[in-house]
C-alpha cells in the first residue's frame, strides 16, 4: 500500500510542473512536538508548545511559499523509553524531520542521541540539562530557550549585583540540585557575595518548616531555592506562611517558570526572585505575539518554553528554505548556526558551534498584588543579562564539536 | 510415587483442580496459543512498528515474572520495579563504560582491588544484569516473605523506595539524567545488533526462553507446591512442605526474570532512568497483569500489549492520553474482571 501511494506521488510529480516543494523529503516537512501534554510539565509546555508550533508554521507563511509543513504531537509522559520509542517511531515510519520542546532531561537526552542517529534535528526549548551543549552535544541538536547553567548564572550575577549579597541554599538532595547549587555558589563568590549556609532536603518533599526556619533565622537576605517544580511551589508557599518575605528576606527561584507563578498567585509568590529569557510583557513585539497567542490558548499568557518553539520553529522553516531541502538534518541545524536569528521573541541572536541560541536573559522580580494591573502582570524587570553572558562560555562546556 | 506426582497430587488436592482428562487437553490448547503467539511475534513486524514490538516483549517477560509470583505464588509484590530498574542500570553501565574499580572504600580500610574491565558485551552485561537483581530478589526476599498480603506488599514497596531514592543518589546512575547513549554492542563479539532485525530476533530468542523457562516453573512440581501454598498455605506446610523456602525461590526467579526483562530493554533502548525504578512502574505492571488476567499463562503478555499499545499510540491524542486510560481501565475492571485472556480462557472453557 505504502509503496503504491509512493508510487502514485512519483508519477504526480512526474507528470505535473516540477514544484518546488519537491526536495523535501516525501514533500512535506514534518514537526514533531514531543512534550508532557497531562503531567507535571504540561502547563509551561504541552498543548500551549503546539499552539506556538502552529503559530510559527503559519507566520513563516508555508502555504504561500509553496512549502508543505505538517505538525504532529505526542504525550511522553514524562517516561524516558515512551518518548524515545515514539522518537524512533516518527523517524523511521512517520518521515517527521525535526522534533521540538521535549522536556524533562533524561527524554531530551535520549531523543538527542536517536537524533544524531538518525540524522534529524532536536530543537529543546524546555528541557533544562545544560549538557546538552556541553558533553552530549550532536552537529543535530540546538539548545534554545534557556539552560540550567544560565538560570543559576543570571539569578547569582544579577541578584548579587542589584544587592542580595548573602545567600542561604534550600537544595533539593539528589545530581540536579546539587549541580544547580553547585552552578550558583560559584557565580554568587565570583561577584562577591557571601554564602552563609545551605541546607538539603529530601527530594520530593511536601514539608519544609524546619528548612525554612532554619533559612529565616540565617539572615541571609536571598534564600536561593535550588530545586524544581512541586519542591518549589511548596517552598514558597510556606514560606508566605512563616511571613519569610514580610521579614525582609527574599527567595531566588533558580527553576521557575512564569505558569508557576500563575498557579501560586501573587499574594504568595510577591518578591520572588527568577530569571527568564522571555517575559511576555518586554516590548510591543512580544506583547502582540502573547495576546494572539492568549487568544488561541484559553486566555494564558505564553511561557519562555512555549515562546521559545515558537522561535525555534519559525528558524528552522527559515533554514530549511534557504537549503530547499530537510533532508540532512545535520545540514540544516549547520544552516541555522550560520544565519542569524531574528524573531518578535528574544529578538536579534546566533546560535553557537556548540548548539547553544544565545540571546539576552532578564531577571524579574515578582510583583506585590498592589502592584499589578490585572491578570499575568506578573513580573518587573530588574536587570537585563546580555547574551554574551548570560550562557556558559563555549570552552566550558567541553563539547567535542568546539575546536580550540 | 514420585517426588513430582506427590507435589501435583497434593496441589490438587488443595486446589481441587485438574483432572487428569482435563490435563491432556489443557496441553494442547496452551500449545496452540503458543504456536498463535510465537507466529504474532515473528510476523507482526511486517506490520507493527518493531521497537515497539520489542518492548512488548520485555515488559511482556516482565509482567509474567510478575505473574509468577502473583499469580501462581500468591505474593503481590509492589515494588518489582526495583529489580527492573536495577538490572537495567547494571546492564547500560556495564555496556558504556564497563568495570574500573581501582580500590575498594569502606570506612577507613581501603582494599586495593584492580579490576579494570572493558565495556562488556550485550550478552554479558544482560547477565550481570539479570544476576545482579536475582542478588537484590534474595536480600528482599528474605525479608519480604515473612509476611503475606498487604503487608508483603508495604514491604516490597518500601524496598522499591529504598532502591529509587538510592538511585538518584548514586553517582554511577546519572540521577535524573539516567544512563543515555548505551551502545547495543555486537552479540558475542559477532553480531552487530545496531541492525534491527539481529535486535529483534535477539529479544524474540531472550522473551521466548523467558516465557518457556516461566511455563516450566508453573507446571514442574515447584509450581504445584506454590499454587498449593498459594491456596492454603497451612495445609501445604502440615503436609511437609517448607513453605518459606519455596517462596523465597520463587521470589528469586520472578526477580530474575524481571531483571532479564529490564536488562533487555536497557539495550534495546540505549538509556537507563529513574522511571523504571519509580513506584508508578510497579503499578504499571499490577496492571499489565491483572488486564491481561491474572493466573494465566499468557495474560501477562497481552496485558503488557494492551497496556503499551495504549501509551504509545494514545500518545498522539496529546493531552486525553491519561483520560482515556482510565476510562479504559475502569470499563475492564467493571466488565471482564478476569483480564482479557481469563475472560477468553473461561469462554473457550479451557486453560491459557
Amino acid at each position: 500500500m505504502k509503496v503504491l501511494s509512493k508510487l502514485c506521488v512519483a508519477v504526480a510529480l512526474a507528470c505535473g510542473a516540477a514544484a518546488a516543494h519537491a526536495q523535501y523529503s516525501d514533500n512535506v516537512i514534518k514537526i514533531g512536538v514531543l512534550n508532557d501534554q497531562s503531567g507535571t510539565y504540561a502547563d509551561l509546555a504541552g498543548p500551549g508548545s503546539t499552539v506556538a508550533a502552529r503559530m510559527a508554521v503559519e507566520d513563516f507563511g508555508a502555504a504561500k511559499k509553496g512549502m508543505k509543513v505538517e505538525i504532529v504531537v505526542a504525550d511522553h509522559q514524562n517516561k524516558p523509553e515512551v518518548g524515545s520509542s515514539i522518537a524512533r517511531q516518527w523517524f523511521d515510519v512517520d518521515k517527521v524531520d525535526v522534533i521540538v520542546d521535549v522536556p524533562t532531561s533524561s527524554v531530551m537526552l535520549a531523543v538527542n542521541q536517536i537524533a544524531k542517529e538518525k540524522n534529524k534535528v532536536l530543537l529543546d526549548s524546555t528541557g533544562g540539562s545544560s549538557d546538552l551543549t556541553g558533553k552530549a552535544c550532536t552537529p543535530n541538536s540546538i539548545h534554545w530557550t534557556y539552560d540550567t547553567w544560565a538560570l543559576a548564572n543570571g539569578t547569582g550575577s544579577a541578584v548579587v549585583k542589584t544587592g542580595g549579597n548573602t545567600w542561604f541554599f534550600l537544595t533539593a538532595d539528589y545530581a540536579f540540585g546539587h549541580a544547580l547549587e553547585k552552578d550558583t555558589e560559584a557565580v554568587v563568590l565570583k561577584n562577591g557575595g557571601k554564602v552563609v549556609g545551605k541546607v538539603r532536603h529530601p527530594f520530593p518533599s511536601s514539608d519544609f518548616s524546619s528548612f525554612l526556619l532554619q533559612a529565616q533565622s540565617s539572615k541571609a537576605k536571598i534564600i536561593g531555592l535550588a530545586n524544581a517544580g512541586a519542591d518549589t511551589i511548596s517552598a514558597i508557599k510556606q514560606g508566605a506562611e512563616f511571613g519569610i518575605v514580610k521579614g525582609g528576606q527574599q527567595f531566588a527561584g533558580l527553576l521557575v517558570f512564569i505558569t508557576d507563578v500563575h498557579a501560586l498567585g501573587l499574594d504568595k509568590a510577591q518578591g520572588l526572585l527568577l530569571t527568564e529569557s522571555f517575559y511576555w510583557d518586554l516590548n510591543p513585539q512580544t506583547r502582540s505575539f502573547s495576546q494572539r497567542f492568549a487568544k488561541l490558548h484559553k486566555g494564558a499568557m505564553p511561557t519562555m518554553a512555549q515562546a521559545g518553539v515558537y522561535s525555534s520553529v519559525l528558524h528552522y522553516l527559515k533554514a530549511v528554505e534557504a537549503l530547499k531541502s530537510d533532508a540532512d538534518g545535520a545540514k540544516v541545524v549547520a544552516k541555522m548556526k550560520e544565519l542569524p536569528t531574528d524573531d518578535p521573541i528574544f529578538g536579534k541572536g546566533s546560535i553557537r558551534q556548540d548548539g547553544r541560541k544565545l540571546h539576552p536573559m532578564y531577571l524579574f522580580e515578582v510583583k506585590k498584588p498592589a502592584e499589578s494591573k490585572g491578570a499575568w502582570d506578573y513580573y518587573k524587570l530588574r536587570s537585563t543579562i546580555p547574551a554574551n553572558e548570560a550562557f556558559r562560555p563555549e570552552k566550558d562546556g567541553g563539547c567535542p564539536l568546539v575546536k580550540s | 510415587m514420585t517426588p513430582g506426582s506427590e507435589a501435583t497430587a497434593a496441589a490438587a488436592a488443595i486446589a481441587g483442580e485438574a483432572r487428569p482428562s482435563a490435563r491432556v487437553d489443557e496441553g494442547r490448547s496452551l500449545r496452540i496459543a503458543f504456536a498463535v503467539m510465537v507466529a504474532f511475534f515473528l510476523l507482526a513486524p511486517l506490520a507493527i512498528y518493531p521497537i515497539f514490538l520489542m518492548k512488548v516483549m520485555c515488559f511482556g517477560l516482565f509482567a509474567c515474572a510478575f505473574n509468577l509470583l502473583l499469580g501462581y505464588g500468591g505474593l503481590l509484590s509492589f515494588g518489582h520495579a526495583m529489580f527492573l530498574g536495577i538490572a537495567g542500570y547494571v546492564a547500560a553501565y556495564l555496556a558504556k563504560e564497563g568495570v574500573a574499580l581501582e580500590a575498594l572504600h569502606i570506612g577507613a580500610v581501603t582494599l586495593p582491588v584492580g579490576i579494570s574491565l572493558p565495556p562488556f558485551t550485550p550478552e554479558l552485561a544482560i547477565l550481570s544484569g539479570s544476576l545482579a537483581a536475582g542478588v537484590l530478589g534474595v536480600l528482599v526476599g528474605l525479608i519480604a516473605i515473612r509476611r503475606q498480603g498487604i503487608y508483603f506488599a508495604m514491604i516490597t514497596l518500601a524496598l522499591a523506595q529504598m532502591v529509587y531514592f538510592f538511585c538518584i543518589q548514586a553517582p554511577f546512575t546519572g540521577g535524573e539524567d539516567g544512563i543515555q547513549a548505551v551502545p547495543r554492542g555486537k552479540l558475542f563479539g559477532l553480531i552487530d545488533l545496531s541492525n534491527i532485525t539481529a535486535m529483534y530476533a535477539t529479544v524474540f530468542v531472550i522473551f521466548v526462553s523467558g516465557f518457556l523457562l516461566i511455563y516450566r516453573i508453573i507446571h514442574s512440581p515447584f509450581g504445584q507446591v506454590l499454587k498449593a501454598i498459594r491456596e492454603n498455605e497451612p495445609r501445604a506446610i502440615s503436609l511437609g512442605y517448607d513453605a518459606d523456602r519455596y517462596k523465597l525461590l520463587a521470589f528469586v526467579l520472578s526477580a530474575t526474570l524481571a531483571g532479564l526483562a529490564g536488562a533487555t530493554s536497557a539495550i534495546v533502548f540505549q538509556l537507563a532512568a529513574l522511571n523504571a525504578v519509580h513506584w508508578t512502574m510497579s503499578g504499571e505492571v499490577v496492571l499489565m497483569t491483572l488486564v491481561g488476567g491474572l493466573g494465566t499463562v499468557f495474560g501477562p503478555v497481552v496485558g503488557a500489549f494492551a497496556v503499551l499499545g495504549m501509551e504509545n499510540y494514545l500518545a498522539q491524542l496529546g493531552a486525553w492520553v491519561t483520560i482515556v486510560q482510565g476510562a479504559i481501565f475502569v470499563i475492564c475492571v467493571l466488565t471482564f474482571r478476569r483480564g482479557i485472556v481469563g475472560e477468553l480462557s473461561r469462554w473457550l472453557r479451557k486453560p491459557l
